[in-house]
């Protein structure tokens, strides 16, 4: 009977790690099976193009492929000619400048720096046909490039001024069109910046043949889903912003969409997305196949040898110094960078006075702890040194590409003081003759390469006082990252004090008693 | 010698699940802190939460048998004798010289413990609850709430340790022990009392 209080007190216990140990046992939730089932459902064409009418022909140009998509689809070219992959910037409401004109037409960069006086190169990635200067005319249907996202044949190739690869079959293409692959987004997503992986590092040719544990969405050995199953398009309105070109927080391509806000069986895990996104922890590194670009200095840009462009690579093939674009350090498998960020940006547009601090933000991400809409967002930062004018304190949008030699584009001529006046030129803007090259920065929001859930970023990496992955961020108390040096310091003095008091006591009391033992 | 029966059935479940409860909460707590790594800092987490609960609901039926039993008499600080009980544990101790107070049922904690246990039960476990909910409860826990928690913590780990160790001061050095887990302690009975032993009159009490 004694013991029973004793008994209880073992049962209690018991009751409390079970509890403990029950909390973190998880199960497959409905929403992962209802996905699993959702995604086994391939898509089937509702239409054989193969079997229409007005494609049993050959075609002479895109521009004649594009008539004949209009004479059926009668207004869908309205709804391209709408869209971001036509106009290459859009109204956007910027916090802090109000409403302004935005996007790849405006916005600077530190990779290949600006479309600007480079439309021809450049416009490989326009979906459209003929952009070979800042003339092209954006109200003509016949310029929009149908084939560009609608290929499925994976042969569609773009070259100058976006026009098709002559030697292609178009009437074949045409007569095999669907719904965009990942092939055809990441022919242009994939490889911006002048090669793969060069810009994102979470968007490259390896997810064409990712496994789970690079990309659980689009392995093939998991969901394969392709693109657009995440980046729907209504109206060829494709949600997803990027943050280099995009400003607000809407028509987002988020998690949330399909897994919804508190998608894990954990409370405590749950809580953390009020401030946590979901990339971070589920993303635990970038680049995970091929390397990325991590660091660009155009400033070493221009060294010839025999009077010819040299370009020396590494082992694993990328090249580290091209005499057209400078010096670069690339990385794979890297660990993202932390900011707070609330899904609104701002960025440095052709002519912008160039803000004192160093390095220069080519984008700003907005983003507080203390703001509710920010999370803490996983971001490739890409740092640059590139072109300035001093003088002016604008950043130089130089003439890079052109067809020859003479034209004064950096590529050909490897004179930056004449690239600089012909790109500002084109531009619209001043140049003092004087440039020098600055330190600059870019963020990279970084939302693929999600790794199964097992892989997830452990509460450790984060949760430490020793190299936490959220150690650069400030203004808030993290357990485990975070402490007061005079409370740990005074509560280790005060336990170890009374450790060694209570050993001290103990020891005079052991050796009185031997000598009181002794006297007796 | 009598045998005297001191800690009922209730109290020594109470103080032993407690025990148990705070010696996991303090080693879940400091690998939350960072301090060192034993179940994982996920486990360590869901440990934690589980044993605050189970622990808040101990507390919860500990205070209901304190006042039902009226046995939160029992830490009533006196000053009475404080200072002997401090010079017993300075000198005392060492001479084998008499406890100078005598244990009681009506009387269980000397004049030190009584003080020590009144802070515990009044400042250091309510700190550690409500900054603990807290905590738990709302989001974005404040700095200041997150040092209360820890500095509590450091208190009563520093209390444990002087705990384990003042336990052996009884009578003998394990009749402390045994009376916490039997309920049961032989106390002396000595017909000579003098002032200093007189058991502690318990106010207010019949």
């Amino acid at each position: 009977m004694r013991m029973i209080p004793l008994f209880l007190v073992t049962v209690a216990v018991f009751g409390v790690l079970i509890i403990g140990s029950i909390q973190n046992k998880s199960s497959r939730t409905d929403a992962a099976r209802e996905f699993k089932a959702r995604f086994a459902r391939k898509h089937v064409k509702s239409v054989d193009h193969a079997k229409l009418p007005a494609l049993q022909r050959t075609f002479a140009s895109g521009r004649e492929v594009t008539e004949a998509c209009i004479g059926c689809h009668t207004e869908r070219h309205k709804e391209v000619m709408a869209s971001s992959h036509w106009n290459w910037s859009r109204q956007d409401y910027i916090p802090g400048r109000g409403v302004r004109t935005i996007g790849k037409r405006n916005v600077l960069n530190n990779f290949c720096i600006g479309v600007s006086d480079n439309q021809e190169g450049c416009s490989r990635c326009h979906a459209g046909y003929g952009m070979d200067s800042a003339n092209f005319d954006f109200n003509d249907p016949k310029n929009v490039d149908c084939l560009v996202c609608h290929d499925n044949t994976d042969s569609y190739a773009k070259g100058l001024a976006g026009m098709p690869d002559p030697k292609l079959d178009l009437k074949t293409i045409a007569q095999k069109v669907g719904r965009p692959q990942k092939s055809g987004c990441g022919a242009c997503h994939f490889s911006g910046g002048g090669g793969n992986n060069v810009k994102h590092g979470d968007l490259e040719q390896g997810l064409l043949t990712a496994t789970r544990e690079v990309d659980v969405h689009m392995a093939s050995d998991g969901a394969d889903l392709d693109c657009v199953a995440c980046h729907t398009a209504e109206n060829h309105r494709i949600r997803g912003r990027m943050y280099s070109v995009s400003s607000l927080n809407r028509e987002r391509a988020t998690c949330e969409q399909c897994h919804g806000g508190a998608p894990h069986q954990s409370d405590v895990v749950n809580r953390h997305t009020a401030k946590v996104a979901c990339q971070t922890c589920h993303i635990p590194r970038y680049a995970k196949v091929n390397e990325t670009k991590m660091a660009w200095d155009w400033s070493t840009a221009g060294k010839l040898r025999n009077g010819e462009p040299i370009e020396d690579k590494d082992a694993a093939g990328n090249p580290v110094y091209a005499s057209i674009k400078g010096s670069f350090v690339w990385a794979r498998n890297v660990k993202p960078e932390y900011v707070f960020f609330n899904g609104t940006a701002d960025h440095y547009l052709l002519g912008d006075q160039v803000p004192a601090a160093r390095p220069v933000q080519v984008n700003v991400l907005h983003g507080s702890y203390d703001d509710p809409d920010s999370k803490i967002t996983p971001v490739k930062v890409h740092r640059g040194k590139q072109i300035y004018d001093p003088v002016n304190n604008i950043l130089v949008q130089p003439k890079l590409y052109s067809r020859a030699k003479g034209d004064g584009g950096f590529w050909k001529d490897f004179n930056w003081k004449t690239a600089a006046e012909e790109g500002m030129k084109a531009s619209g803007l001043p140049y003092s003759g004087r440039y020098e090259f600055v330190a600059t920065e870019m963020y990279w929001p970084v939302n693929h390469m999600v790794s199964p859930k097992e892989k997830s970023v452990d509460c450790v990496e984060c949760h430490t006082p020793n190299d936490s992955r959220m150690a650069g961020l400030k203004g808030f108390y993290m357990p485990g990252r975070d402490r007061s040096g005079f409370i740990d310091g005074l509560g280790a003095m005060a336990v170890f004090g009374a450790l060694a008091a209570s050993l001290a006591h103990a020891v005079i009391r052991l050796l009185a008693f031997g000598r009181r033992k002794a006297e007796a | 010698m009598t045998n005297v029966y001191l800690y009922k059935g209730f109290e020594r479940f109470w103080h032993w699940t407690q025990a148990v409860l705070i010696l996991l909460l303090g080693l879940t707590g400091f690998e939350i802190h960072g301090t060192f790594e034993i179940f994982g800092y996920r486990q360590a987490v869901a440990y934690h939460n589980a044993a605050a609960i189970a622990l808040l609901v101990l507390i919860a039926f500990a205070i209901f048998w304190h006042f039902t039993t009226g046995e939160w008499r029992q830490y009533i600080p006196t000053r009475r004798f404080l200072r002997a009980q401090f010079e017993y544990y300075v000198t005392g101790i060492f001479r084998d010289a008499p406890h100078p107070t005598r244990k009681s049922e009506a009387s269980k904690l000397n004049p030190l413990q009584k003080l020590v246990y009144l802070g515990l039960k009044a400042l250091v476990i309510p700190v550690m609850a409500i900054s603990g909910l807290l905590y738990m409860f709302v989001p974005h826990t404040a700095r200041s709430v997150a040092l209360a928690h820890t500095a509590g913590a450091f208190f009563l780990a520093a209390f444990v340790v002087s705990h384990m160790y003042l336990i052996t001061t009884g009578e003998t050095p394990l009749s402390n022990l045994k009376a916490m887990l039997t309920g049961h302690e032989e106390l002396k009975t000595e017909p000579e009392l003098d002032g200093a032993r007189l058991p502690e009159p318990a106010r207010g009490q019949a």
